[in-house]
């Protein structure tokens, strides 16, 4: 029998209709999962052609990209950006209400976002076949499930049918053997694979992440590793299902009744020995140094103790310009005005305890605003439960409700102009976090410890392990 | 819906720079609207516009010399980020029917399809001949798949199969999925285990 990769046997799983040179698969979606954003226009097209929603059961919502993070004010109104925003609030509550769609809205002790709850309330499996009308799905892939980000027409198709047609992308395994320093962790990992295969050079792939040092990642590690895929311009990134995902997943809220049954299904599930890819990357984790990056696409990045290099390019001078770090200068003189911690790539409740790690028992910088942003209300919870906020707050970092906040920018939550910002989301694209604001993305220990330095700064020289443990 | 497509003859507006992403094409700011319409006005705003929302001297998509013009030719990876469909919807609105850029994003080319807005991706000498020259006239033959300029430039595209169909007979591909009710029934049923109830 041919050997076939993980993502192989979950494309074979959910075929409902062959490609063919004139058609492309009729895909079978598993989990839909959606959000105020980018489904009001899909149900808006369902009633114009009088379809149902096929599969209420298999569809997800959660309200977290316009939401506020500042609590209810004294009239107890959400105090959201713009009155349109709410409005779409409202439309995905009423959409959701109309179509008999579980909704994890407002108020809802299990609401967060979206790629944060979805496994944390083990909705996410391995196996199964996810989408979401956003780019950051692939998130999902690190339990083994085929995850990926798709357009509104799209998740119109979803609501309507519970397929998607789609070609078979091509497959690149990313293999990073060895085990990361101290220091560096699994943003680390997937800023040092962007800036060596580019941001557009998983484009037309699915990504499969493999090596001892992914291996060694916690679910949350390999979480951060896969949300990242799409900065690599591939739209799918997956982790192979193994103890670790089992243990992290067993006794939550959604997983199968037969758990048993469930987990020897899933144990077939990684790729076979012998599978072909038809690209193969290696890199060595004990190489990954703590990242940072210096431009203004996700694949200008480069360890923190380095210099901003010589703009070789157009783009790069455009970048340079835009970013004002001196060519040659180290990264760490450049001066921080805020810092963000949270997003779908790092709010779990591992990335808090290693901001904590370092902010505890210390001060951010005078004139530097610190955003800690937990995922989700699940991890408000534990982390409030840990006093991790007590140490946010004690540093004098702001401690907000869960969503996406200055990931994205809508709610309201954004930088000013010509401020530098580092951040733990995603995307360091022109204007991403506010007009004029200038992006350099991280990992959380990274960005804590440069809240706490005034200026970007190596979080290495703020791990210091013999240090006395405080109690909050 | 949109009108079919054969053949697509205008001059060209450039954007030549490299990952224009979708955050430029159109702010997130902008994507709190419920509805598909009126997105043009937004298309790549934080270029035409200034800090106080003025119309931008310098903007490379609104002179006079512009006006009319509905093909863009982009740097390579345009496109990339989000998945969000107000990107297409945007630059449809803003009146543009074709891009052409040696690469671009996947979410955002399958988005485009969706909506009448060609993503045609060509080799890199062609494309780089084709950022040196704004405005030039250019004629895009999606059934035969080729890009031609005056006497001096021809280039091969491929679009896939189904999504051309679409575009040339101005299609839907949800009534594709929507004649496949039954087989989508029988995979429910044959697939219980697998995919769970």
């Amino acid at each position: 029998m041919m050997a076939k990769s993980l993502f192989d046997k979950l494309w074979e799983r959910h075929v409902v209709v062959p490609e063919t040179g004139d058609s492309p698969a009729v895909l079978y979606i598993d989990l839909h999962l959606i959000h105020e954003v980018t489904s009001p226009q899909a149900f808006s097209v369902l009633e114009e052609r009088g379809l149902a929603v096929r599969r209420p059961d298999r569809t997800k919502a959660t309200l977290d990209h316009s939401t506020p993070t500042l609590k209810a004010g004294a009239d107890g109104r959400l105090p959201y950006a713009t009155a349109q925003a709410e409005k779409q609030v409202e439309r995905l509550i009423a959409n959701t209400k109309a179509h008999g769609i579980e909704l994890f809205g407002i108020g809802d002790p299990r609401r967060g976002i979206v790629h944060v709850i979805g496994p944390e309330l083990g909705l996410t499996q391995p196996g199964k076949t996810i989408v979401c009308g956003d780019s950051h799905t692939s998130t999902h892939g690190a339990f083994g499930a085929l995850a990926f980000g798709i357009g509104t027409t799209e998740v119109g198709h979803v609501l309507a049918t519970q397929c998607l047609l789609q070609r078979k992308p091509r497959s690149m395994r990313v293999t990073v053997e060895g085990e990361l320093p101290p220091g560096s962790g699994a943003k680390d990992m997937a800023l040092a694979i962007i800036a060596e295969i580019g941001a557009d050079g998983g484009q037309g792939y699915a990504l499969e992440f493999a090596g001892s040092a992914v291996r060694a990642l916690s679910m949350e590690g390999r979480m951060t590793l896969c949300n990242m895929a799409i900065e690599a311009g591939a739209r799918v990134g997956m982790v192979a299902p193994d103890e670790t995902t089992f243990d992290w997943l067993k006794g939550r809220d959604r997983v199968p009744a037969d758990w048993d049954a469930a987990v020897s299904d899933w144990r077939t599930l990684p790729s076979d020995e012998g599978a072909r890819f038809d690209k193969e990357v290696v890199l060595n984790g004990s190489a990954v140094a703590p990242m940072i990056t210096y431009g203004v696409s996700p694949d200008a990045a480069a360890p923190v103790t380095g210099n901003a290099p010589r703009a070789e390019t157009a783009e790069a001078r455009h970048a340079a310009d835009y970013m004002k770090f001196a060519e040659g200068r180290p990264f760490t003189e450049q001066a921080v005005d805020r810092v963000f911690i949270g997003s779908c790539t790092n709010s779990r409740l591992s990335d808090l305890r290693e901001a904590a790690a370092v902010m505890r028992g210390r001060t951010v910088a005078s004139g530097v605003t610190a955003l800690v942003v937990p995922g989700s209300e699940a991890v408000r919870r534990d982390a409030e439960a840990e006093g991790l906020h007590i140490i946010f707050l004690n540093a004098g970092a702001e401690w907000r409700e869960p969503g996406c906040s200055m990931c994205i920018g809508m709610n309201g939550d954004i930088g000013q102009p010509g401020e530098l910002v580092v951040s733990t989301s995603n995307r360091n694209f022109i204007g991403r976090q506010g007009k004029g604001v200038r992006t350099v993305l991280a990992g959380p220990a990274t960005a804590a410890a440069s809240a706490i330095a005034g200026h970007i700064a190596d979080p290495r020289d703020y791990l210091d392990a013999a240090r006395e443990p405080e109690h909050v | 819906m949109f009108e079919p497509m054969r053949t697509l003859t205008s001059g060209t507006i450039v954007l030549a720079r490299a990952n224009i992403d979708t955050d430029q094409i159109i702010p997130a700011r902008y994507l709190t609207t419920t509805s598909r319409e009126g997105l043009g006005k937004h298309a790549f705003h934080d270029w035409r516009y200034d800090e106080a929302g003025a119309p931008a001297e310098d903007s490379p998509l609104d002179g006079p010399e512009h006006k009319g013009h509905a093909i863009l030719v982009a740097g390579p990876n345009f496109g990339c980020g989000s998945s969000r469909e107000h990107a297409p919807w945007a630059l449809v609105d803003f009146g543009f029917r074709a891009v052409v850029s040696s690469d671009i994003a996947d979410i955002f080319k399958s988005n485009a399809l969706k909506n009448g807005l060609l993503p045609v991706e060509i080799d890199a000498e062609t494309h780089a001949r084709l950022l040196e020259c704004p405005g030039r006239e250019v004629t895009i033959d999606l059934e035969a798949g080729v890009l031609t300029s005056g006497n001096d430039i021809e280039a091969h595209f491929t679009v896939e199969p189904f999504a051309k169909k679409c575009l040339l007979e101005g299609n839907d591909p949800l009534g594709f999925l929507t004649d496949r009710m039954d087989a989508i029934t029988a995979y429910e049923k044959d697939h219980a285990k697998e995919i769970g109830a």
